[in-house]
């Protein structure tokens, strides 16, 4: 009772039943509930105003438009996907569409940051000035606007479909996009695939074992060679011995456009293009940051050791650089995967442009489309988060 | 990320829009005229509809409706203020509360009166889906078009008709959806389409924008049903009829050769049509909430529809698109108002 004595207010009546009330704990609970009540309050008004408000105004609401037919048609397909199907199957076309700018372009947007980043500390005076360049060139103008030079370049310079740049391999290049052959598979595919898995599975069992025998032994091993060996070679291996189960389905000039094959569109490309130069710059200043960081000393130190300067950068630079990188990067992903959306603005069929364009407008229920939405960006951004803060507490300084 | 934070205001707007909205129904008039002006959802950019021109004044058929509705509310057709917005846009705007009534070539379907909550109010612009082609494809018929890019606005009906074209007749295309009239006509131009489609008059509207309007061709066929006009909400019934009216008056004052050089002389008219017209028998007005002259007030602002037709739409102007069945019934078309009295 000597701690709760403490905390009471002075003066007021002892032993009453309202003594709980002049404690501190008894106040901070009684606002914090007051809080909630008003919160629930307000949004409780909203939610039954917006629907009493829908009704009144005759606006459709609920999610029974998931089901109905579409009868639109969507540019870029990565599942089946026709004008019959649902609303709700062209919600999972957009949604793979933006996964899939996303992903590759964070891919590469880490690829060019690193080797930026790199550059800008270059001691060859014209790499280090160029990187620099880069960077403030592509932090400093707006995206969007980046996204319609990206895009009307692309399609000013390249021919039209009968004029097409035949590139080696069957590959075809016009203002329609880029027209690759997609492989078919024929019988015997399938050793090839499980050579592939049996290769991977291989691959990731010999990094272990020499991870493990190198903290045992000290012994350092050679794994890359041996690492790409099981990764390619083991597939092409089979693949020979198959005698190449695959034939090729080559994009063909018909009628308008080339058909078959696979099409990447010049959307596409372009939209990569500008995510991967404006996020790769803000990376480039993430991992310049995160090299300059790590102190002087760190790098006497390992040399005065012996390392040589690969060993050093390897083994003492960027894992304590990485500490200071993965923060700040893992944000920049996030705002690449929101920035997708911009796509829109150049015709890309992403989650934005198929689902609250197209779904919207057919449909005119704005809150639902609009809510499930945000709702997608949201889990996206959260478990994009989830895994780097899982990828931080990995490559955090082990303390001892 | 722009877009994303746009789209959020959008959202936020509609769900504030709808979860205040209650005392703003019914009574839209009366905010109207405690605000000054009415606020008019209009195309960014068509021109012959809705274009601003090298001065910034909006010009166009669906601008003067817009004006047309102000008149008849203020008697001063400029106290509009226009709000453009893309096709995407326009219903949320609507819906919400941000503008009073949408004149962008709308077209008035089932689902948009059934489950949108919208109703319209006439049709100021019978018109049909076209295509455009550049007249070096050498394609004469819609029906070649099989395997065809085809560049289209999102959100449009055209974008549902152009599908069911396509399928109906066995044939494949590839869409390229754009959200705004620039970048669509910038991405045709640069040949990333065969085909630009949207209704004929707006492709006869964009093809003016083009570097050389002669390169391009609109293909013979009709492919749909396009009837364009004003849109307000539902659930105000004297706004909806005061907008109906405006457009009812515009083809009574044609009908009955009232135009904008003569209205003041129709005050002294014996014929009984016009005296209920220009408001000197019965009492019209005070039924729509306005004042008994409203009728005069509109040709007096803006002319009569042969007028407003003929000013930006007409064979005298750039878009030099015929009467055809905008025409008035008694010559021919489908333009038909029921009488004033």
């Amino acid at each position: 009772m000597a701690l709760a004595d403490e905390t009471r207010v002075p003066g007021a009546p002892r032993n009453s039943a309202l003594d709980w009330l002049y404690r501190r704990e008894g106040r901070q609970i009684i606002g914090q509930v007051l809080i909630v009540i008003i919160l629930g309050a307000f949004l409780w008004m909203v939610v039954s105003n917006t629907i009493y408000n829908l009704q009144k105004q005759n606006i459709a609401s609920g999610f029974g438009f998931w089901d109905n037919t579409a009868g639109f048609d969507i540019s870029q397909t990565l599942i089946p996907y026709s004008a019959t199907s649902s609303y709700g199957h062209a919600f999972w076309v957009g949604l793979l569409n933006t996964l899939l700018v996303s992903v590759i372009g964070i891919v590469f947007a880490t690829i060019v940051g690193f080797s930026v980043g790199i550059a800008r500390l270059s001691n060859n005076w014209l790499v280090a000035r160029l990187a620099t360049v880069y960077v403030e060139v592509a932090r400093n103008v707006p995206l969007l606007l980046q996204l319609f030079v990206w895009y009307f370049a692309v399609l000013k310079n390249l021919p039209g479909p009968r004029d097409s740049i035949q590139l080696p391999g069957g590959s075809v290049l016009n203002v329609r996009g880029l027209s690759l052959p997609a492989p078919v598979p024929q019988s015997g595919a399938g050793m090839v695939l499980v050579a592939a898995i049996v290769g991977m599975v291989a691959m990731i069992a010999l990094n272990v074992w020499a991870t493990r025998r190198q903290r045992e032994t000290g012994q350092p091993f050679g794994r890359l060679l041996p690492s790409l060996a099981l990764l390619l070679g083991l597939p092409i291996l089979a693949a020979a011995l198959m005698g190449f189960p695959f034939t090729f389905d080559y994009p063909v000039l018909r009628g308008f456009n080339f058909q078959g094959g696979i099409v990447v569109l010049p959307e596409f490309i372009a939209l990569l293009l500008g995510l991967v130069f404006y996020t790769g710059a803000f990376i480039a200043e993430i991992v310049r940051s995160g090299i300059q960081g790590v102190s002087r000393g760190q790098k006497e130190a390992a040399r005065a050791l012996g390392l040589t300067s690969g060993q050093m950068l390897k083994l003492v630079v960027i894992p304590q650089a990485m500490r200071i990188i993965i923060p700040p990067l893992t944000s920049n992903y996030l705002n690449l995967t929101k920035n997708s959306s911009l796509g829109v603005a150049i015709a890309y069929p992403d989650l934005v442009s198929v689902f609250s364009g197209t779904v919207l407008n057919q449909t005119g229920q704005a809150i639902e489309v609009i809510s499930v939405t945000m709702l997608v960006y949201l889990t996206l951004s959260l478990s994009t988060s989830a895994f780097m803060n899982w990828f931080n507490s990995r490559m955090k300084l082990v303390e001892r | 990320m722009k877009k994303l934070l746009g789209l959020g205001l959008a959202g936020a707007v509609a769900f504030a829009g709808l979860a205040t909205g209650a005392s703003a129904q019914q009574k839209t008039l009366d905010t109207v005229k405690a605000r000054g002006t009415v606020n008019c959802g209009v195309a960014p950019g068509t021109p012959g509809f809705s274009n601003p021109d090298d001065k910034g004044n909006w010009t166009g058929l669906d601008v003067d409706f817009c004006r047309a509705v102000a008149a008849a509310i203020f008697d001063d057709p400029t106290k509009v203020s226009f709000k453009p917005l893309t096709a995407k846009e326009r219903f949320t705007a609507l819906q919400s509360g941000e503008v009073d009534m949408l004149s962008r070539v709308t077209t008035w379907t089932l689902s948009r009166d059934s489950a949108m909550g919208l109703a319209f109010a006439g049709v100021m612009y019978y018109d049909g889906q076209g295509l455009m082609v550049p007249t070096k494809l050498g394609v004469k018929s819609a029906k070649e078009l099989n395997g065809a890019s085809v560049c289209v606005a999102t959100g449009t009906t055209t974008e549902l008709n152009l599908a069911d074209y396509f399928r109906s007749n066995n044939m494949t295309y590839k869409p390229v959806v754009f959200e705004k009239a620039e970048e669509l006509n910038a991405a045709y131009e640069a040949g990333r389409c065969d085909v630009y489609t949207t209704d004929a008059s707006g492709l006869y509207a964009q093809r003016l924008r083009f570097k050389d309007p002669s390169a391009h061709i609109v293909l013979p066929e009709i492919i749909s049903k396009e009837p364009l006009g004003p849109v307000v909400r539902q659930g105000d019934f004297q706004w909806f009829t005061l907008v109906k009216w405006t457009y009812f008056a515009l083809l009574n004052g044609e009908e009955l050769g009232i135009t904008q050089a003569n209205v003041a002389d129709m005050a002294k008219s014996t014929n009984p049509e016009v005296k209920r017209f220009v408001g000197a028998e019965g009492e019209f007005g005070k039924g729509l909430g306005l004042t008994q002259d409203w009728a005069v007030r509109i040709i007096k602002g803006v002319g009569n529809y042969a007028e407003i037709y003929e000013r930006n739409v007409g064979p005298n102007t750039p878009l030099k698109i015929a009467r055809g069945i905008n025409n008035l019934w008694n010559k021919g078309g489908l333009q038909y108002a029921p009488p004033i009295r």
